[in-house]
Formats: structure tokens, C-alpha cells, sequence
């Protein structure tokens, strides 16, 4: 029997060579360009993900048929130290419409020096999720789901 | 765009997918994986193995068995694939970041 609790979250850091308002706004108003591409609940092929740059503004997926996935709010916006986001999927791989039960994602933008800055990530909360785990058996098989997404980013990472 | 080969290094053998996939839709033990799948019981117990590192799946007894299955309480798995998406995701920032500028379009 374990005595000892999970972890809740998970931490990252990584350091890049420029500065935190470049980082920041990369990180932010540019997600798109550096999101994982597999990583999308459209139908649809993607065609844009949209960041509104702002407190309460909301992060969503455009396909190319002009269908839009919401996935995120943006929780904390305060550049170019900070920025906080929901994480509205659940674990069928759907949108989640109840706050209360969803992650979220805290990205820290630390300076270390003029041009280099280090970023911290933790995605946490994540026992929110837990309820329906059952779910995702049947998420990681079905068309379109969990699987299909970790399948093609595993080709693409065997190419 | 770069993406490097290390993310998902756990699922990114075909094999290894195979296995994780008949584990996430029902338990199974090691030999009833070995006989549905072209690969020794040696090697179905080591891909089992990484996915367990991976954070992917867990394991428990049944007499002399191991059942292997998708962690029930959710958690366990569900960090360990965020943390193998965090990885990659913020290897494509760091690429996308250190890229020159665009800022004077």
C-alpha cells in the first residue's frame, strides 16, 4: 500500500538564448508555431491557433473548414514573467466544459542575463482529470483519439 | 519546424505502440501479449518495461502473473504522458524562440 501521494503536477525548465520578451511572446502569441501539430482535437486539418493575449482571453484551434476548438482560457496574462492557461480536455480527448474539472498550466519567464532566459512550466492540478479515467481506454483506441495522435507524432518522431 | 526524436521515445517503437495499445483497451499478462504479437516473452516483458518507466501503464500480481494495464487511478498515466508532451513541446518553443527574428516584417 503506498503512503506516499502522487505527484499532482508536472514541472519543467528549459532555458533559451534570447530575451524573456521574446521568449514571452513565442511562447504566447506565437504558440502556433511551435505546438506540437499532432497535438489537436479537430476534425479538421489545422489551419491556425489563435492566443488572445489577454486575462480571460481564450485560446482555441482553427481548422481549415473554419471550424474552431476552444481548449484553453487564459488565466493569468502579465508579460513578460507570466502566464497562466486552462487546459480543457479530458480524458476522452473532448473539450471540458466544467472548470472545476480541469488542469492548468503556469509558464514562468525568469531573466539569466540580457539574452537568455529560463522557462518554467508546471501543468498541474491534475487529479481534476481523474474522475471518467475509465474513459480513456476506449479514447486511446477509437478513431481520432489519444491513440491517433500519439501514433503519428510516434512515426514522425521513428522517421 | 524541428522535432527531435526523443519525445515519446516510449511509444515511438511500433511494437512497443502494439503493446500499449492491447494494454489500454484490457488488462493483460505477458504471455497472452506474447502469444497475439510476433515477439518473445523476454521482449514483450522489456517494451513493458519502458512503458512502465514511462509512467504509461502499471503492473500488479496474479498469482505467479503480472497484470499489466493502464494506471485505473488515472493519474500516474496521465503524467506521464503531459510529461513526455511537455518535453517535446518546449523543445519546438526553444527552437521557434532562438529562431531569427521576424519582428521587422
Amino acid at each position: 500500500m503506498s503512503v506516499q501521494a502522487p505527484p499532482n503536477s508536472v514541472t519543467k525548465s528549459i532555458s533559451v538564448d534570447v530575451p524573456a520578451e521574446r521568449a514571452f511572446t513565442v511562447f504566447t502569441e506565437q504558440m502556433g508555431s511551435w505546438w506540437p501539430p499532432d497535438h489537436h482535437i479537430l476534425d479538421a486539418p489545422l489551419a491556425e491557433m489563435v492566443f488572445e493575449p489577454r486575462e480571460g482571453g481564450r485560446i482555441y484551434d482553427r481548422g481549415t473548414d473554419g471550424s474552431e476548438c476552444q481548449w484553453s482560457r487564459v488565466l493569468a496574462y502579465e508579460p513578460p514573467t507570466r502566464v497562466v492557461f486552462s487546459w480543457d480536455i479530458n480524458l476522452q480527448w473532448k473539450i471540458e466544459t466544467d472548470p472545476e474539472r480541469t488542469s492548468e498550466i503556469e509558464i514562468r519567464f525568469i531573466p539569466e542575463g540580457e539574452s537568455r532566459t529560463r522557462v518554467e512550466l508546471e501543468h498541474r492540478n491534475l487529479d481534476r482529470h481523474g474522475d471518467g479515467w475509465e474513459g480513456m481506454r476506449e479514447a486511446v483506441a477509437s478513431p481520432g483519439g489519444w491513440g491517433r495522435g500519439l501514433a503519428a507524432f510516434a512515426e514522425r518522431a521513428a522517421a | 519546424m524541428a522535432y527531435q526524436a526523443e519525445g515519446f521515445s516510449a511509444l515511438a517503437d511500433p511494437t512497443r505502440r502494439s503493446i500499449f495499445e492491447r494494454v489500454a483497451e484490457r488488462p493483460a499478462a505477458v504471455g497472452e501479449l506474447a502469444a497475439e504479437l510476433p515477439v518473445s516473452r523476454p521482449a514483450v516483458s522489456q517494451h513493458l518495461k519502458v512503458l512502465k518507466d514511462a509512467g504509461l501503464v502499471v503492473d500488479h500480481a496474479d498469482g505467479t502473473r503480472r497484470i499489466y494495464q493502464l494506471d485505473p487511478d488515472g493519474v500516474d498515466a496521465l503524467r506521464g504522458y503531459l510529461d513526455q508532451f511537455w518535453n517535446q513541446a518546449l523543445r519546438a518553443f526553444k527552437a521557434a524562440a532562438e529562431q531569427p527574428s521576424e519582428e521587422t516584417r
